[in-house]
């Protein structure tokens, strides 16, 4: 078998480097919670709506209140234009991330309830649907929805046979050896939780439970992020905004 | 949104003695903040705050075919995307009428303005020319996002820069850039200005409560030209019954105030550029 090729990030990171992440409490006066997250150049803002009443009412569960997510790019946030509105993608990455975040809120306290969490991606460098989970983690804490524990994601790759943390779009686009694979996993920030896991590309079952391990760690740094923003936001504010 | 006839009521009486829930004056505009380059992948991008007001605005640019009527001439397109995260009142869907009016009336303020010299965004004449695509996203919607948008845009303009062509295939190589500007005629600096109608007082720069209780409005666009103060674009919204004095005394208004804001937006956006070149 060949050795591997990817010894060297292109962006010069170690391996298990995560990209400068920075994130903001606070940022749209109109929403009940709201936030930004971003790894490196990607940059994702969340605003959360609720729990308010669900129309139409037959939408309505009498047993506990729903959660809508809607996540998209900015036509302008990638290369070439994307054109405004819904995508199939968008879609479904709206879906994935409301599947990750359900497990974790009290909606049994709100029946007859939506929460709506909306995520846009305002500059895309990969990883972009990371971003929006951890910014909206943050805003539904922000917005006082109960919660058991955070949601932490981040993006591992395979360049070659190489694992790396929080893949970028230049390494996205790897195409050397065994070329790039694109691991998308959430987890529950207290737990060892898996909320959401996608894959592209190719690995090894036994490559694949590195690549989790290895995941798993990186969440604990994007969770201490979250934690401080939250923290630093509540002492600033005393709790009312 | 629907505000209470109590609220529009006690709006109408804090205007009848010249005053307004925030302390303005009628016709005073909230502080505006520009940031331009908010978006690495835009041509140009972006971020104007006018009070809690926030709007972002990208500029992406591609080549197509010229229409018939003008071979020489680049092209044009503005939406504005009202979006449900900037608002509890807005939903998801496809556009609804105030984003089509929104996107209406910034796209007519930079056109006819004059602004953008579309002769030289021409590659070849009746086969390629430029396109620009002007996007611009409500972030978080406390009223006048007319006025807001029409400053995004010129701001993303300005920040704007051509992309690089694949001499091969004719169309543009992604994120790459010259260092060529766009093609625009500074001195025009185009500024929108809404004057909205409650009661018997016209102001300008209305919070959501206020854009509210607005019985109408008309939006007055304005450049330089000949180192005058110029009319470009108007539009009146709502069923109104100005009488011919009242638009007299807001056109007046409106050159009085292109004076200052004019000056004012041009220079925000110049330290924006400046502060984001220096990163």
């Amino acid at each position: 078998m060949a050795d591997n090729i990817y010894t060297k990030r292109l962006d010069g990171r170690k391996m298990d480097e995560l990209r400068k992440m920075s994130a903001e409490v606070g940022v749209i006066p109109n929403a009940d919670g709201s936030a930004t997250f971003s790894f490196g150049s990607t940059v994702a803002i969340a605003a959360v709506y609720g729990p308010k009443p669900l129309h139409p009412q037959h939408l309505q569960n009498p047993k506990k209140g729903i959660i809508r997510c809607n996540y998209d790019l900015l036509s302008f946030s990638v290369t070439e234009r994307k054109r405004p509105g819904p995508s199939r993608r968008s879609q479904e990455i709206s879906r994935i991330i409301e599947w990750a975040l359900e497990p974790v809120l009290g909606l049994d306290e709100f029946p007859g309830t939506v929460i709506d969490v909306h995520l846009m991606i305002i500059q895309a460098d990969a990883s972009t649907r990371c971003a929006a989970i951890n910014a909206a983690a943050i805003a539904l804490a922000h917005a006082g929805v109960p919660m058991k524990d955070l949601v932490s994601s981040v993006s591992i790759g395979k360049l070659d046979k190489q694992l790396v943390v929080d893949v970028s779009k230049e390494e996205e686009d790897y195409h050397e050896g065994e070329g790039a694979t694109d691991i998308a996993m959430t987890f529950m920030s207290n737990s060892d939780k898996v909320l959401a896991l996608q894959l592209d590309g190719k690995i090894t079952p036994e490559g694949l439970k590195e690549a989790v391990k290895l995941g798993r760690k990186a969440t604990k740094e994007v969770h201490n992020l979250q934690v401080k923003v939250l923290k630093e936001y509540l002492e600033k504010t005393g709790g009312g905004d | 949104m629907e505000i209470s006839n109590l609220t529009k009521n006690r709006i109408k009486e804090y205007l009848n003695k010249g005053t307004r829930f925030d302390g303005r004056e009628l016709t005073e505009f909230r502080d505006i903040s520009i940031e331009t380059g908010i978006s690495n992948k835009a041509e140009g991008s972006a971020r104007v705050k006018i009070g809690k007001t926030e709007v972002l605005a990208g500029v992406k640019m591609s080549i197509s075919e010229p229409y018939a009527d003008g071979p020489e001439d680049g092209t044009m397109m503005v939406t504005v995307e009202l979006l449900p995260l900037s608002s509890p009142n807005y939903e998801l869907g496809p556009p609804k009428f105030k984003a089509i009016e929104l996107g209406r009336i910034t796209d007519r303020g930079i056109r006819h303005s004059g602004f953008i010299d579309f002769k030289k965004l021409c590659i070849e004449e009746g086969k390629k020319v430029w396109t620009i695509f002007i996007d611009i996203y409500s972030i978080n919607d406390n009223g006048n996002l007319v006025d807001a948008s029409a400053i995004a845009a010129v701001a993303a303009l300005r920040d704007a820069k051509i992309p690089v062509i694949n001499e091969e295939t004719g169309r543009v190589k992604f994120g790459e850039w010259t260092e060529e500007r766009l093609p625009l005629v500074m001195e025009k600096n185009p500024i929108n200005i809404t004057f909205s109608k409650i009661g018997n007082s016209i102001i300008i720069d209305p919070i959501s409560e206020e854009e509210d209780s607005a019985e109408s409005r008309v939006s007055v666009g304005l450049i330089t030209y000949d180192k005058k103060v110029m009319i470009s674009s108007i539009q009146n919204g709502e069923p109104t019954e100005f009488g011919i004095d009242e638009l007299g005394k807001i056109f007046d208004k409106a050159e009085e105030m292109y004076l200052k804001l004019g000056k004012d937006v041009n220079n925000k956006i110049e330290e924006a550029i400046k502060r984001n070149n220096k990163k």
